[in-house]
């Protein structure tokens, strides 16, 4: 293989594979590299896909993709030892296409899309790994692989959260342990029609469950669950630096939160059939790596690209439109045969054309937000403790509801701090 | 009885286990440190204390990089596998 590539795309995942697909069609000669035996035996996520990157490769991907459920009901539960309160939200409208959401298992889909790339004329090689970068001078000019030197005009990394391309290049520094989530997942495997009776679903429909409270002791994150066609993924995300400074291991947090009582029954009789982990960049747009270089461009987590707002955190949806800008910048760079940093910079345009660097703009304060140990202590807490309270017959004479809350509220947290969160999260959020 | 311990769920994963370990740890380092945060960023719990010393098993490793992150003496040589080897994921 000692064929001048145009492109050379590293890693076979969402960012990979939208990037590779989009060079391909375009006429590029683009090779993309996987380091797994097959492309998403390296990757995890928490399980949900939302938007309209895929729809706009794809019109009618949830006929073809191997797609889990769609997303119909969205349910947000605040946690204490041994009560919940939950908000739960269903639309009819989210269960007809294009949709709004899918429940997704990676390593069928990563395969499913890298042959997608595949198709549209890239060559897709697995069970390679790029250990290092060629240079021409103070440019990148291809990558070394499998003990060979391939060369290209222009090198995309969509290596991931540990991008190795990115620190070669000298685009990203050490990464805090602060600006990372780890994220660890146990697939469990039900029968459909339990899954369905459990939380009430018919057919196609499914479910996404975020959860915050008790279960974290005070530790910046949440847990989830998705329903996948026969599968439930349920897992936690939380902040790397507070694992450790608390002297507490993720597992320990997701085996708490399996034992919540309004989770274990949902599980019951299930069989785990994988445990699996990852780290998310959550240090938003403050936290980015230098997104281009002279013949290199990166993309997806590599880059940073993920929006965490405490309602949502999104990944894939940034990855597959950062790899469809990263290729429309590589296309043009080809017309003009200029794949210089300047021709480069009109990657971060695209992105802020898009809603990639938009959405990080729009929601750069909230990191720092999500680092309020109150919402996962004191709210979950006030919340359950005061509904207990007005749903709670004892008999007695009862109090007007602001007393009740005034009650719950003293001592666990002051007037003057909820209003001043509230004012941190208009602020961020 | 639903596997709780992490050397349970880990043997559910399929791995395609390499002769070479890809991450190698400085044990004279860590025998200067107090903190330990391997032991809690590693989900795979692939390191462990022992008579006070740190050790560390490659074969369950899930190639998340916390324990690349969290460790701030670069007490860990981090790599990933060679290509081909460790973990696979099915599901993902």
């Amino acid at each position: 293989m000692n064929q001048k590539f145009d492109a050379i795309v590293v890693g076979a995942g969402p960012a990979g594979c939208a990037c590779g697909l989009t060079l391909a069609k375009a006429g590029l000669e683009t090779l993309i590299v996987e380091r797994g035996k097959f492309a998403g035996a390296k990757n995890m996520w928490g399980g949900a896909f939302y938007g309209p990157s895929l729809y706009e490769l794809f019109p009618d991907f949830w006929e073809k993709a191997p797609v889990e459920r769609y997303i119909l009901r969205h349910k947000y539960s605040l946690l204490t030892q041994d009560a919940s309160f939950s908000v739960d939200f269903t639309s009819k409208k989210y269960g007809k296409p294009p949709y709004n959401g899918f429940s997704v298992l990676r390593s069928k889909f990563d395969r499913w899309f890298a042959a997608k790339a595949e198709q549209a004329g890239a060559v897709v090689a697995t069970g390679l790994e790029a250990e290092d970068l060629l240079r021409e001078g103070n440019a990148v000019a291809g990558i070394k692989a499998g003990g060979d030197k391939l060369p290209a005009n222009v090198v995309i990394a969509c290596d991931g959260v540990n991008s190795i391309l990115a620190e070669k290049a000298g685009l990203i520094g050490k990464i805090s342990p602060r600006d990372i989530k780890l994220g660890v997942k146990e697939v469990i495997q039900l029968p459909r029609q339990l899954i369905e009776q459990r939380f009430n679903l018919h057919g196609e429909e499914g479910i996404a469950w975020e959860f915050i409270g008790s279960f974290s002791r005070g530790i910046p994150g949440g847990a989830f669950i998705y329903t996948n066609k026969e599968s439930l993924s349920i897992g936690i995300v939380v902040q790397l630096s507070a694992l450790t400074e608390k002297e507490i291991s993720a597992n320990d947090l997701l085996e708490d939160f399996k034992r919540h009582p309004e989770v274990e029954n949902l599980l019951a009789d299930g069989q785990l059939v994988e445990y699996s982990a990852h780290l998310v960049p959550v240090g938003g747009k403050a936290k980015m790596p230098t997104l281009y270089t002279d013949g290199m461009i990166v993309a997806g987590d590599a880059a940073g690209l993920t929006l965490t707002t405490g309602l949502v955190l999104e990944g894939a949806n940034f990855a597959i439109a950062s790899g469809k800008a990263a290729a429309e910048t590589v296309i043009r760079a080809k017309k003009t045969r200029d794949f210089s940093k300047q021709s480069l910079a009109r990657y971060p345009e695209l992105l802020e054309q898009n809603f990639v660097l938009k959405d990080l703009e729009t929601f750069k304060k909230a990191p720092l937000l999500l680092e309020n140990p109150r919402f996962y202590h004191q709210y979950p807490e006030l919340a359950c403790e005061l509904a207990e309270k007005i749903f709670t017959n004892d008999g007695k004479k009862r109090k007007k509801f602001w007393k009740m809350f005034r009650e719950s509220q003293r001592g666990r947290i002051s007037l003057w701090q909820m209003l001043r969160d509230l004012f941190r999260i208009k602020r961020a959020i | 009885m639903k596997p709780t311990s992490i050397e349970d769920k880990l043997a559910v994963n399929k791995y395609d286990i390499d002769k070479e370990r890809h991450i190698q740890i400085r044990e004279d380092i860590c025998a200067t440190c107090e903190a330990h945060p391997c032991l809690y960023a590693c989900p795979a719990d692939c390191f462990k204390l022992r008579e006070e010393h740190i050790t560390f098993s490659y074969e369950g490793c899930l190639e998340c990089g916390s324990c690349r992150i969290v460790c701030d003496k670069e007490a860990v040589e981090w790599a990933l596998p060679r290509a081909g080897f460790g973990i696979c994921y099915l599901f993902g």
